[in-house]
């Protein structure tokens, strides 16, 4: 789920990108620098984890840039797969709710039927504090 | 507990309010909690478009100020925006939370028809172009209340966008003269709210509570076309209106169903827009307009230190009386939207496009919406003037205070008097008395009936007018003593 969470925002990042001179890749050579890669990892807090990793990511958008060699000039960008079909829309009737309990089984911590969760945001630590692997 | 109100222009009246910290968004530091119950404070500064820099002295340029504003409202509707749980203020924690809220896995979203009719409603009261196709995204940071990870909404297509909110503001020496301003609609947009978190700070951690994860928000983005506290919270006050007349939101910001961001920035006319910084959580109608000129106050004193202002994000503290920066250790944020891949477009139609022999219920025709709009306030107030022979500033204060129209109607049907003089008592005498024991008028001891028979005997001249304010004090006092 998670892979099939960070292709999705890959290839929208990547359609981001068409437009732009790449910050990601500035001598054009298809390397993606260790100042994004550590941008990822924070926002998505997907952990890269080995060089592996990160060439699978640039053949990845190395691959979805090959779109650049059709002409889509006066082409509506397609934004959904699901564009022809029909959205369903539901009733306003209560039929879910009420299983707490069930809920909170899925819990670590529960303290009177509220889950509970450290005070704020973990920051994750700066490259220098983590486990050290060279991008490059 | 007296039910929340606003200063909304003339004839300026204080009142309590209660002041809860319901919000809770992202980027967000401790919460802010405050409690005002009972207290008749003191109203903020009447603010004018331009400020001159009175007290340090170092050049005497104007300033003028610039604030726009998110305002968040709940929509009222039975179940949530994409999940059938319900949707219930104060209810036992956790309880009215589907699998799809806790987002837990295999779950899909599925819009909920009444949140799609309410925004279109709305849209059409704000005079806004409805998008007969509009999509949904995603939009991702972290945070406990979220427990997707995102929040689905409309970021690049709404389903309304430029539209209009007229408010009156009450100007000259005894604000007599009523003056329309307009502040444009960028957008009205549908999206999921989160849940709600309780900060222990003692134990050093936060308890979460789902009940509200996935309620329907409309979501109204005013242009920054407002220059004081005192107009923001009186185009505030005019929304809840209008929403509470369409029945779309019932827009009590005392339970969290109405809350407002305010994006606020300083400049010299002529000038380029200042940097801006955002106010947010502001859930008290009370308070908004003070934050808001307490943080253009701000401003304006960095500025003329010769300081910069930062753009972020800050929070006001009511028992301080300023914003406060908000820890946010993440810099500006990056929320990576992407479209909702769980969710074809939405489409709307109109008479004249409807596909023939469609469901009606899986079709939604604007017009039909637009034919069945109720009355909104502005057509309330007229009505009342031309009706009653009452002036435009007193019918805002009659739509202005909470539960008086009804009240003022009751009263108009069961007496003889004329409307004028009941206009006339109402608002000198009837109003004055309330606020002096700090009651709302659903509250008051004195029904529609009595006041009706009180001004009968008024009119017949069988009582004097002081005889009539003394029995009105006296009931008022009675509340006190005896309950």
């Amino acid at each position: 789920m998670w892979a099939r969470a960070v292709r999705f925002g890959l290839r929208s990042w990547v359609a981001w990108r068409r437009g732009f001179t790449s910050k990601a890749d500035p001598q054009g050579n298809g390397r993606v620098s260790a100042q994004v890669i550590e941008h990822l990892e924070r926002l998505a807090l997907v952990d890269f984890g080995s060089q592996e990793a990160v060439a699978r990511l640039e053949k990845a958008i190395a691959f979805a840039d090959r779109l650049r060699a059709v002409d889509t000039g006066g082409v509506e960008p397609m934004e959904s797969v699901l564009e022809d079909r029909c959205l369903y829309l539901r009733s306003d009737n209560v039929v879910e709710g009420n299983c707490a309990e069930e809920l909170l089984q899925n819990a670590h911590r529960v303290v009177e039927e509220y889950f509970v969760a450290p005070p704020g945001n973990i920051s994750l630590p700066k490259q220098d504090e983590q486990e050290p692997f060279s991008y490059n | 507990m007296a039910a929340p109100m606003l200063r909304g222009c003339c004839l300026a009246r204080r009142g309590a309010l209660a002041c809860i910290d319901g919000g809770s968004r992202r980027g967000r530091g401790a919460a802010i909690g405050c409690r005002s119950s009972g207290k008749r404070g003191r109203s903020s500064v009447a603010q004018q478009s331009l400020i001159t820099a009175q007290k340090s002295g170092k050049g005497e340029h104007a300033w003028a100020a610039v604030v726009g504003l998110e305002i968040h409202a709940q929509i009222s509707s039975n179940s949530k925006l994409f999940s059938g749980s319900q949707v219930q203020f104060a209810a036992p924690p956790n309880s009215l939370v589907s699998f799809f809220d806790a987002s837990l896995p295999g779950t899909l979203p599925v819009l909920n028809r009444r949140c799609v009719e309410a925004a279109v409603m709305t849209g059409l009261a704000l005079k806004c172009h409805i998008n007969k196709k509009s999509l949904f995204d995603r939009k991702h940071y972290f945070y406990a209340d979220l427990p997707a990870g995102y929040q689905i909404t409309q970021q690049r297509l709404p389903i309304a966008v430029n539209g209009s909110l007229e408010y009156s503001v009450c100007v000259g020496k005894k604000r007599s003269q009523v003056i329309t301003r307009t502040a444009r609609i960028k957008q009205i947009q549908l999206e999921q709210d989160s849940g709600k978190s309780l900060h222990d700070e003692l134990r050093s951690q936060t308890l979460i509570d789902l009940n509200r994860a996935g309620v329907g928000l409309l979501e109204v983005v005013l242009e920054p076309d407002m220059s004081c506290g005192e107009e923001a919270a009186t185009a505030v006050r005019e929304l809840q209106l209008i929403l509470q007349a369409l029945g779309t939101s019932q827009a009590n910001m005392a339970e969290g169903q109405l809350r407002v961001d305010a994006n606020i920035s300083v400049h010299h006319p002529g000038e380029p827009l200042g940097v801006r910084t955002e106010v947010k959580n502001l859930n008290s109608a009370r308070f908004l307009a003070r934050a808001i000129d307490s943080e253009i106050e701000r401003q304006i004193n960095e500025l003329e230190n010769g300081r910069e202002i930062l753009n972020e994000t800050r929070s006001f503290d009511c028992k301080l009386g300023c914003t406060i920066p908000m820890r946010d250790k993440e810099g500006k944020q990056d929320y990576r939207f992407m479209p909702e891949p769980n969710l074809p477009p939405l489409l709307l139609y109109d008479t004249a496009s409807l596909p023939p022999g469609a469901d009606p219920q899986q079709v939604i025709n604007i017009d039909r919406i637009r034919e069945q709009l109720p009355e909104l306030p502005s057509e309330t107030r007229e009505q009342l003037v031309q009706q009653y022979g009452m002036l435009p500033e007193h019918s805002f204060t009659i739509l202005n205070e909470v539960g008086l129209l009804e009240f003022f109607q009751n009263v108009i049907k069961e007496t003889r008097a004329e409307p004028k003089k009941v206009t006339s008592w109402i608002l000198n005498n009837f109003l004055g008395f309330l606020k002096q024991q700090n009651l709302a008028v659903n509250e008051s001891p004195v029904t529609p009936s009595a006041l009706a028979e009180l001004l009968n005997l008024l009119d017949r001249k069988a009582i004097s007018s002081s005889a009539a304010k003394q029995v009105c004090i006296i009931k008022c006092l009675h509340v006190l003593f005896f309950y």
